[in-house]
């Protein structure tokens, strides 16, 4: 039988290390045109391929899922703040489930 | 010219200006973060954990998929080998996102900051520090830190304590708001920019061919995230590159440093 505490630092060491290394290491300003474009566009490429599809597994059913992801894009498209476009998507998301039971 | 005195003044206003800002940013993420810890902090006690490890894993290591996977090795009584390779796997992405913030943060800061920002790279935090205009405070990252974590350990204790503190439909509406909070971040640019648009378009596609098509189906989804990262950030930095003047030049730095002690 394995001890639970190794188990855990094993997984907080190793995970803190990759958070780590890159932040400690690249120490200068990178001048490559390329990387900086890479770098520039990671985090659009990034949450964006964790929100889609994912956002539509994420709650009970699909359908509220995906009304709740339709809601999210409008309000993130008129430039509602953090806050408030995922208070609308789950309010939206919590609209549609009750409708649903109702219906079903 | 500053008296410097006054000078330390303003710049420990603009810390606390940025680490209000991060507070502030950092409460959806709490919300989502709940939502998702409260799940791990009931399955970890469902298999057998205590309350009290469910919380240690949660405030040492603020990840979810690695999390879950984590837990799901202990329960396999996997090795240690086992456990270090599937949390490298999973986690890469942080390496890139790392890679990124290296870039991102202020280098008038003390170098020690980084390690501290460091353990709170997550998916979202770096989401929302990697979209603030020009370079950023670490902390900023401290005050979304200060807001997110407890709402990951919480989530967990409140989920290891009682499986149905909050009832299902809340569990349920509470878990699209991290997503709502992603596409906060990444449409507003998008509009604006259809290099941008193309990036998000493209990553949807690409993860979305991953659910869907059966082969690619087994992948885990931490690779996912880093293969469609790779190939999509790739090409649009191949056909796109960025022009020179939207990165911030030293003078433009200077420039908002300026305007920063003005506004503070």
């Amino acid at each position: 039988m394995h001890n639970i505490y190794i188990y855990i630092l094993v997984m907080a060491g190793v995970t803190y290390l990759i958070r780590m290394l890159p932040l400690a290491l690249s120490r200068k300003e990178i001048t490559s045109q390329f990387i900086k474009s890479f770098l520039y566009y990671v985090p659009y490429a990034c949450l964006a391929s964790m929100t889609f599809p994912a956002i539509l597994f994420a709650t009970d059913s699909m359908i509220s899922a995906a009304v709740g992801f339709i809601v999210a894009l409008i309000a993130a498209y008129k430039e509602k703040s953090l806050l408030n476009v995922a208070l609308f998507a789950c309010a939206a998301v919590f609209i549609v489930e009750r409708i649903l039971e109702f219906a079903m | 010219m500053l008296d410097s005195n006054e000078a330390l003044k303003k710049a420990g206003n603009m810390k606390g200006e940025s680490f209000r800002k991060g507070l502030r940013d950092g409460i959806p993420i709490a919300l989502g973060y709940f939502a998702v810890s409260f799940t791990f902090g009931m399955m970890a006690v469902a298999d057998g954990l205590s309350i009290w490890q469910a919380v240690l894993i949660s405030l040492t290591n603020v990840t979810s998929a690695g999390q879950f996977a984590g837990l799901e090795i202990m329960v396999m009584n996997g090795s240690y080998w086992e456990m270090a390779l599937t949390q490298l796997v999973i986690n890469l992405r942080y390496c890139l996102m790392s890679f990124s913030l290296a870039q991102k943060f202020r280098r008038d800061e003390a170098r020690g900051h980084r390690y501290v920002a460091a353990f709170g790279v997550t998916d979202e935090i770096f989401g929302i520090s990697a979209s603030q205009p020009g370079k950023v405070s670490a902390f900023y990252n401290y005050g979304a830190m200060c807001v997110a974590i407890p709402g990951w350990v919480l989530g967990t204790l409140a989920g290891a304590i009682s499986g149905n503190l909050l009832p299902d439909f809340m569990m349920s509406a509470l878990s699209v708001a991290i997503y709502g909070m992603f596409l906060a971040i990444i449409i507003p640019p998008a509009k604006k920019n259809r290099a941008v648009l193309a990036v998000v378009a493209a990553a949807m596609a690409i993860s979305l061919l991953f659910k869907v098509i059966p082969l690619l189906k087994n992948v885990s989804s931490g690779f996912v995230i880093i293969i469609t990262t790779l190939i999509v950030a790739g090409a649009a930095a191949y056909f796109c590159p960025v022009q020179e003047e939207k990165q911030s030049t030293k003078a433009g730095e200077e420039e908002i440093m300026e305007q920063e002690i003005n506004h503070a």
